[in-house]
């Protein structure tokens, strides 16, 4: 028989409902996994009890004929979802304890749909990070090796969630993705994830980070996988002001990896002097594959990409200082209250021993450009950056139907590589970040390996609401990478 | 009305001569709603502590803000009633500081891009005399915020509670502009502003309850002469305190400079119980609120057909209702004046109008006149002496009419009328019923009265004769004891009539 931790969403799914094998069974399965798996550090908090209620309801549900998008099926969800009566950390010391008495409108959605939950993924601390080693509660390692046998980062900050796939700990998860924390892990680990259009999905009861820029999405090992996690993820929440209050298109059925009639661009800036020569490679065959799926190739200009990563490195930070100001040992989380203390020596003791460093960092960070003197000088004018790299978009999709880029600069690096020097670390967001700015779906797939064996993912970025346009790209790319690589147990 | 605009002549005398103090507030008023700015828990006052507390209003983790249609609205309105511009595209800020009342770490407010602009209020200088000289206090605009909450200090030896119930109540800041030049000026100013927002039912103006509080500017000049350095005095929260406070502060000031010191711009607090004004806190402390637009917002954009509502729901205005009261009901301003004060009075005065027009199947106008009367006289006499309030009124608008339309169709005169009403007031039993069971219907039956006065004028002789012979004055004298000898109940009229023939 086959592994059930081997099955995608659309296997399970379709196997509980056929009778091939039990939502029980498959949620054993991952639980056994899950518990095996701890080695990878990938759950915080592990429910199994959980995946298998609502296993228990899809049996019964498939017995009355009551079956649900995703019954059957259990995903991780990332830390940084408040589950309720489930412990919700953000990855943070600031968390630890907190059980939420309320459910994130996503997770709420996905458990409506009939999905378990096998536990809570680790993440970068509050989703501040692009390697997961900022997480209170150690960092992931990647189910990747490196030739050499160094442990290696899942990418981050949905690290948690990319190492849990790629190591078949659950087949889908949920991810948040701020400046790329869906599609770099995705990327690091061999797997798909898509963050849709700023909107799609509810941010109501997620830790904040970065409010204009977070945005939940899927994260599996396949696009239909990815595509049916989002059906289910997305659609108007009336507690989100921001959420787009439009009908969620049927994304699994209208895949379609038939490109013709379709233009697909190729923005120039993306390919800069030292670009990784594999990376660069793989994007040529990447062209070629999307040629083969009947696509028109056409080079386009993003003329302000170069500042990208600067506008985000403000914007998300003067975000994330006022964002992250609640946490102040008040109410709830972490209180440092030292013998004599007043008020503020209160708030300071508290965010001194609850917060990261890098989160500190960018507190600091977002403090200053906001502050007077400076925030004209930084944070406005990062605001008319911001508008004008989503005009580069909107006159390159003039052009074009969906772009194509690399994910990330490089394969997985090693644990503690780049721990030391914040700014070659940011570096790892430079093709993610632009399409965070704009708001834009965007979507990576894995389409091989480097020489060292090590997954490397390209990277589709559509117009805003066509996810369908950015998944049947990406639909192309997979059915013609047929990447099937996975990392070999050693855990 | 056409009454001129004058200057102030308010000063401060000083050692070096007169001072004048330049005044502008900024008004929080707590906007009526039930729910709260950006959440739906309940606003009311009073309640247990912590009891009316969302986990918005609490900054749980992922909890987001959604703007209340009802409290946009209730500024809106607002905004058109000082006949302000009205931003269809405006913003909401974080305004960023730390404190234990204040859950997320920021308050929503609207810095750079307010939903109302430039607006005006005009104040009558004296107005307990509806003829003094106007002016126009410039209103440069209205914005929304939230409320934070409460600290109590007083409920454990060493811990300060917080209550939370306030935190995310809407409230809109009115900001004046710097055009008050006396105490009594912006008396006048916040008692308008406050009967513009009862009127338009954004504010319940209870100052009390803190649902209103002005942060006082004040600053001193030689008059005409440069604006000075200003001081902000926080949270003043009653007319007469905001009245002192402008008082002590301009005075402060003017000893500091002719001392030869200078005035530090800060926040300073009045306390009514030492009535002096003191600093709050010192430059160190000064914050920088790294204000910038709220993320989890998007701008707020209004639509026509929003705005029409607005306006449509808007009820008639004080200004416009007290001259319609002096120019379509033919009252006197200071009748007019004394009804429109105060909306609740006008509502009532309203009330009495239409019913008794309709029971004397009369116009309003006929009737006005001695509807206002009754009202501002009698039924404001009354409600005094008994320490009631309008809304507290045993007796009710149509009660009234009733009691009216007997004196005006000549079943009872205007003295019983005032026994009848005291009647009402005790028992809340009707007039007519009283008047009945008392059997103080007026008489005009003119036989009776005939035989009244021929006893009247029979036991008054020598009376009469002085009448004859010249002292008419003695006429009243004639009607006094015939309406006492019929217990007041001869109408008054025929009274005269019948007198006048028998005199003569």
């Amino acid at each position: 028989m086959t592994n059930l931790t081997d099955l995608t969403v659309a296997e399970i799914r379709d196997g509980v409902a056929q009778g091939s094998f039990s939502a029980r069974e498959v949620a054993e399965a991952f639980n056994a996994a899950v518990e095996a798996g701890r080695a990878l550090n990938a759950y915080i908090v592990e429910t199994p009890e959980k995946a298998l209620e609502a296993a228990d309801a899809a049996d019964k549900a498939r017995a009355s004929g009551d079956l649900k998008p995703l019954s059957g099926v259990p995903i991780g969800m990332k830390d940084l979802f408040c589950t309720e009566g489930v412990q919700t950390t953000a990855a943070s010391h600031m968390l630890e304890g907190f059980v939420p008495t309320y459910e994130s409108t996503v997770s709420g959605r996905l458990a409506a749909a009939g999905a378990g939950v096998l536990g809570k993924l680790n993440l970068d601390q509050f989703a501040m990070g692009s390697s997961n080693e900022t997480s209170y509660f150690g960092n992931v390692i990647s189910p990747w090796k490196s030739a050499d046998g160094k442990d290696l980062t899942p990418g981050g900050s949905s690290g948690g969630s990319s190492a849990a796939i790629a190591a078949r700990l659950c087949p889908a998860a949920t991810g948040t993705d701020t400046g790329g924390s869906i599609r770099q892990p995705a990327a690091f680990t061999g797997i798909a994830g898509i963050k849709p259009t700023y909107g799609r999905c509810s941010r109501w009861g997620v830790v904040a980070f970065a409010s204009s820029l977070d945005q939940a999405g899927a994260m599996a090992r396949t696009v239909r996988d990815s595509a049916i996690m989002l059906e289910v993820m997305a659609g108007f929440d009336p507690k989100d002001a921001t959420s787009l209050d439009l009908p969620v298109p049927q994304w699994e059925a209208g895949l379609s990896s038939d490109l013709k009639g379709k233009k697909v661009g190729i923005p120039k800036e993306y390919r800069p002097d030292g670009l990784n020569a594999e990376i660069a490679a793989l994007w040529d065959k990447g062209v070629q594959w999307l040629k083969d799926a009947g696509a028109e190739v056409v080079e386009v200009s993003l003329p302000h990409t170069q500042y990208a990563l600067p506008t985000y490195y403000i914007i998300a930070p003067a975000e994330a200082s006022s964002n992250l100001a609640r946490y102040d040992g008040v109410r709830y989380g972490e209180r440092v209250l030292p013998e004599g203390a007043g008020l503020q020596d209160m708030y300071a003791a508290t965010r001194a021993a609850g917060f990261g460093d890098e989160v500190k960092r960018r507190i600091l960070i977002g403090t200053y450009v906001l502050s007077a003197g400076f925030y004209d000088a930084y944070y406005t004018q990062a605001c008319k950056v911001r508008a004008l790299i989503a005009r580069d978009f909107e006159q390159a999709f003039e052009q074009c139907d969906v772009l194509l880029t690399p994910t990330a600069p490089s394969s997985a690096f090693a644990l503690g590589e780049k721990k030391a020097d914040p700014l070659e670390m940011y570096l790892n967001d430079v093709f993610t970040v632009p399409a965070s700015l704009a708001g834009l779906p965007a979507m990576a797939v894995p389409c091989g390996l480097d020489s060292g064996g090590l997954p490397l993912g390209l990277q589709i970025i559509g117009k805003a609401l066509d996810e369908q346009g950015v998944l049947n790209a990406a639909l192309a790319l997979e059915e013609r990478a047929g990447f099937a690589a996975r990392p070999e147990q050693w855990w | 009305m056409g009454r001129a605009m004058t200057e102030s002549t308010y000063r401060i005398q000083g050692a070096t001569g007169d001072w004048e103090v330049v005044i502008g507030l900024e008004v929080h008023a707590q906007v009526v709603s039930k729910a709260k700015l950006f959440s739906g828990a309940a606003t009311a006052f009073g309640a247990e502590p912590n009891t009316q507390v969302s986990l918005v209003d609490a900054a749980m983790p992922g909890m987001l803000p959604v703007p209340n249609r009802e409290c946009i609205r209730q500024a809106v309105r607002t905004g058109m009633a000082i006949n302000a511009q009205i931003n269809k595209w405006s913003r909401f800020d974080r305004k960023n500081y730390f404190y234990a009342d204040l859950p997320q770490g920021y308050q929503i407010s609207q810095l750079y891009h307010p939903l109302v602009g430039e607006g005006e209020i005009e104040i009558t200088l004296d107005e307990k005399d509806p003829d003094s000289a106007t002016k126009t206090i410039g209103i440069e605009r209205i914005h929304v915020e939230q409320d934070a909450g409460k600290l109590m200090h007083d409920q454990h030896p060493t811990r300060s509670y917080v209550d939370l119930n306030r935190s995310g109540v809407a409230l809109m800041e009115i900001v004046s502009r710097p055009d008050m030049r006396s105490p009594a000026e912006a008396g006048a100013y916040l008692r308008k502003l406050r009967t513009i927002l009862r009127y338009v039912g954004s504010c319940d103006g209870n100052m009390e309850e803190g649902s209103m509080r002005a942060d006082v500017n004040v600053s001193v000049r030689k008059p005409g002469g440069e604006l000075g350095t200003r001081t902000e005095t926080k949270n003043v929260n009653s007319v007469r305190f905001v009245m002192a406070a402008i008082e002590m502060e301009a005075n402060r000031q003017v000893d500091v400079l002719e001392a030869g010191g200078k005035i530090v711009q800060e926040t300073r607090l009045f306390d009514p119980d030492k009535m002096e004004t003191r600093s709050m806190r010192s430059k160190e402390d000064a914050h920088d609120y790294r204000y910038f637009p709220d993320p989890d917002l998007l701008p707020l954009e209004l639509d026509d057909a929003f705005l029409e509502e607005c306006r449509q729901s808007l009820p008639e205005l004080p200004d416009a209702k007290r001259k319609r009261y002096e120019e379509g009901l033919g009252l006197s301003a200071y009748n007019a004046a004394g009804l429109t004060a105060e909306a609740e009075t006008a509502r009532w005065f309203e009330a009495l109008l239409a019913e008794g027009a309709r029971i004397q199947k009369k116009s309003e106008g006929e009737v006005a006149k001695a509807s206002a009367n009754w009202l501002l006289s009698e039924l404001f006499g009354a409600l005094n002496r008994l320490g009631k309030s309008l809304d507290e009124s045993p007796v009710n608008p149509e009660q009234a009419a009733e009691l009216l339309a007997l004196v005006a169709d000549g079943t009872i005169s205007g003295t019983i009328a005032k026994q009848v009403f005291e009647i009402m007031l005790e028992t809340g039993d009707a007039a007519g019923k009283i008047v009945e069971e008392k059997g103080l219907k007026q008489t005009s039956d003119t036989g009776a009265i005939e035989a009244v006065v021929a006893k009247v004028l029979a036991d008054n002789a020598d009376k009469v004769a002085q009448y004859k012979g010249g002292k008419e004055a003695l006429f009243g004298f004639f009607v006094g004891q015939t309406m006492k000898a019929m217990q007041g109940k001869a109408n008054p009229q025929v009274v005269n009539e019948l007198l006048k023939k028998a005199l003569g």
